[in-house]
């Protein structure tokens, strides 16, 4: 079969990327807030069941609620340190949800506790993916979609491509980027486990044009013989959206409503990799993870390892965001979510914490009927009609978007609403018209 | 701290600095050299007629927006662009009653029938002079040369004429390039066309000035260059053909793209981002329809110029091509429609 390599998709748009000033900045080590929240719902899938009860020590590194089932995973320890509840917390969506409140021991020597440990060697496929899933990992670049699940290779499909994913396209994060320069041995460990778990013969690490020395470094690390490539993508936003990626890199399409693996592919997140990389041989869980802290109210500006469960208002005090705070998001400018309670706190998807005072916020703008300019139709990475589809969504018109203007491939990266001029929220239409599409199909 | 409420917003929390209403004011913007020439051209009346146009417009579009109870859309700049494109498109000694009448009708029945900006199916300021165009074949008809002597000293009679009257057919009158070739057989050098040293409406006149307005636009990102290209490039090739069949039946490929409203209707008014297609290839197709109808109805119609007609019909099409030609979606096999 022809295999044109295209090295990127079409459309896409190029919002300003800003990230220059946390990019040189190494990881750096957060300390211990005196509480931690641990929601027991950090990933896609059921929630874990807690092990433990108000009042009980636990050790860094313990299990402390167990997977519910496949499609969930477990959460350990972050701290040493005392159960103070086991109740409702917050949580970032605004609703409260089952969770659990750590105090931890303020003289500890936080020493982690190991499990059983898991050798790339001698593990097979299964007990690879079982210590994933047992190490509580998820996609770490936000989405947060329990990885054992995604690498599970289903009857009748085979994985050639094992893709690893350091695109980082959103603005204003880094943490990708600092990893790939700080964790290089953990990557290839990852990739190892990955490579054994999917059965894939190659593998691909795609890192966008911007993150260079990034790519430099770790062609370095490339053995001869090693499957592994490294291979540069333009620049530009959704390049981090796994069908995006594979269309760059392999020239194939993912068909509409299926998954990487319909074209032999499987994409994870080279953080996501780093953690494998770095757990696994000690069985442990995850306990931190790296998040790029940035945005115009944040005088400590940085890429910080911060514990799990750690309170947004801590991590901010610490970060001397003194000015009155107005937007505060989870993740990136374009796909990640406003905070509406700086009592929440930093979970397993968490890539980046941006804060912007009273005077850097966006406006609410006038909003102008559809002049039909074709900005949005020419900035959508899949080719869709937002134009058409806002329009229909205003009448309420949801079955046609989903029959007739494939409303259902749209994965909201929001590209749209970035370029409208008529500030149209396209996106949010979408988001919309998606659930009640699919509320619709499940009545 | 933290002493102040916080924003929510659903991502994306950037977008793009621009709006409708920046675009719109670059249009005028890239309009006001062909407008300032004109006015140079043909002295006071032509800029009387495109005052009037425009003042026309935005008040018939405030008046009408009251009427309907809702917020007045005059500063989102789109009336000003019908008004300057009606001005642009009428002879500069058109009656000035006439004038308004054409901006009402643009407006009123152009565009706010339809639903105001975004849902008109044509070109606003198309549709003033099509109904002008019927109702006053002879003053519509009616050329003024450049460069008299008197422009900036006083007004043509004509422009004054009482409102419902129609009026005296004045003997300065100079024959359009498109007329005198259509009823007199006479071609006018190509590079007067270029430059507008010729007679015709206020604003068919330089060709470089629209081309340099259409630039500017293209260059900020604000006009689709497929929609002028596709219909240039397709009047140049059709008449280019016929030409070179029998050069004495038929004009120049360079007298056809230089002369009347051809330059323009293809860079200011087919270009009108409602009324036209919405994918690349859909554009194309768009232009070359505009293309052909304009050599079809200059050469084999019954009247000089087809420029207006061709891109009416144009805009009456552009929704069946956007149903017709689509972009394949990603992840899906090609769709027949």
């Amino acid at each position: 079969m022809l295999n044109f390599r295209r090295h990127s998709f079409k459309h896409g748009v190029h919002p300003p990327e800003n990230k220059d000033e946390t990019n040189s900045l190494p990881i750096r080590q957060f300390q211990f807030a005196p509480s931690i929240i641990l929601p027991l719902s950090q990933h896609l899938g059921k929630p874990s069941k807690p092990l433990v009860r108000e009042g009980q020590e636990v050790v860094r590194g313990q299990l402390i609620a167990e997977a519910d089932g496949y499609m969930s995973v477990p959460l350990h320890a972050p701290v040493s340190g005392k159960i103070r509840r086991v109740s409702n917390v917050p949580t970032i969506s605004g609703k409260m949800a089952q969770g659990i409140y750590l105090e931890p021991f303020p003289s500890s020597t936080q020493e982690v506790l190991e499990g059983e440990p898991i050798s790339w060697e001698s593990a097979t496929a299964e007990e690879i993916l079982q210590g994933i899933q047992n190490a509580g990992i998820v996609g770490l670049g936000g989405a947060a979609f329990p990885t054992h699940v995604k690498l599970k290779i289903p009857d009748g499909k085979h994985c050639d491509e094992l893709i690893i994913n350091g695109i980082e396209c959103e603005p204003y994060l880094t943490t990708d980027h600092r990893v790939m320069l700080e964790q290089p041995d953990d990557i290839f460990l990852g990739i190892k486990y990955l490579l054994k778990a999917t059965g894939a013969k190659r593998c691909i690490i795609g890192i966008e044009a911007n993150k260079q020395d990034a790519a430099d470094f770790l062609k370095g690390f490339v053995k001869k013989g090693d499957p592994i490539t490294v291979e540069v993508v333009p620049v530009k936003y959704p390049q981090g959206a796994e069908k995006m990626l594979i269309t760059s890199l392999l020239g194939k399409e993912v068909p509409s409503g299926g998954l990487p693996i319909d074209v032999n592919a499987v994409v994870v997140n080279v953080a996501t990799t780093a953690e494998i990389g770095r757990l696994l041989p000690h069985g442990r869980g995850i306990q931190e993870r790296v998040i790029t802290i940035t945005g115009p109210g944040v005088k400590k500006k940085g890429n910080y390892l911060i514990p799990i469960g750690t309170p947004l208002r801590f991590v901010l005090e610490e970060l001397g965001v003194h000015e009155p705070v107005s937007e505060v998001y989870m993740g990136g400018p374009m796909m990640g979510v406003a905070v509406s309670n700086l009592d929440i706190s930093v979970v397993k998807g968490t890539s980046g914490i941006l804060v912007f005072t009273e005077d850097q916020v966006r406006r609410p703008q006038k909003v102008y009927p559809c002049i039909k300019c074709g900005a949005c139709v020419d900035a959508c990475p899949l080719s869709l009609n937002p134009s058409k589809l806002g329009i229909l969504a205003k009448f309420e018109e949801y079955d046609q978007m989903a029959e007739e203007f494939n409303l259902m491939d749209c994965f909201e990266c929001g590209s749209c609403s970035f370029v409208c001029p008529s500030h149209i929220p396209l996106v949010q239409y979408f988001r919309l018209s998606k659930s009640i599409v699919r509320k619709r199909k499940a009545a | 701290m933290f002493k102040k409420t916080l924003y929510i917003s659903t991502s994306p929390h950037l977008t793009k600095n621009t709006s409708v209403e920046v675009i719109m004011r670059n249009v005028v913007y890239a309009l006001l050299p062909t407008s300032f020439f004109s006015v140079y051209v043909f002295g006071w009346n032509a800029a009387l007629v495109l005052i009037t146009a425009v003042g026309s417009c935005v008040i018939t579009e405030h008046v009408l927006c009251r009427i309907s109870k809702k917020e007045s859309t005059v500063g989102d700049w789109s009336a000003i662009i019908t008004g300057l494109l009606l001005g642009l498109t009428l002879p500069p000694i058109f009656p000035l009653w006439m004038t308004f009448l054409g901006g009402v009708i643009g407006i009123g029945m152009g565009k706010f029938l339809f639903g105001g900006l975004g849902y008109n199916v044509f070109n606003p300021a198309l549709v003033g002079r099509a109904v002008l165009q019927a109702a006053f074949p002879v003053a519509i008809t009616t050329w003024y040369s450049g460069f008299m002597a008197d422009r900036f000293s006083g007004l043509h009679s004509s422009i004054l004429t009482l409102p419902f009257m129609e009026p005296a057919v004045d003997g300065s009158s100079g024959a359009t390039p498109l007329s005198a070739f259509k009823f007199d057989g006479v071609l006018t050098e190509t590079s007067d066309l270029a430059l507008g040293l010729v007679s015709g409406s206020t604003g068919e006149t330089s060709a470089v000035l629209i081309l340099l307005g259409g630039l500017y636009l293209v260059i900020r990102n604000f006009m689709n260059w497929r929609i002028p290209v596709a219909i240039l490039v397709t009047v140049f090739v059709f008449s280019g053909l016929l030409y070179l069949a029998d050069p004495s039946e038929y004009p120049s490929p360079l007298f056809m793209l230089f002369s009347g409203g051809l330059m323009l209707g293809a860079v200011f008014m087919a270009t009108d981002m409602v009324a036209s297609p919405i994918t690349s290839f859909g554009v194309i197709v768009y232009g070359v329809l505009i293309g052909a109808l304009v050599v079809v109805i200059r050469i084999w119609g019954g009247l000089p110029e087809g420029v207006m007609y061709a891109i009416l019909l144009a805009n009456a099409v552009s929704p069946h091509i956007d149903r017709l030609i689509r972009y394949r979606v990603y992840g899906t096999k090609a769709k027949s429609a």
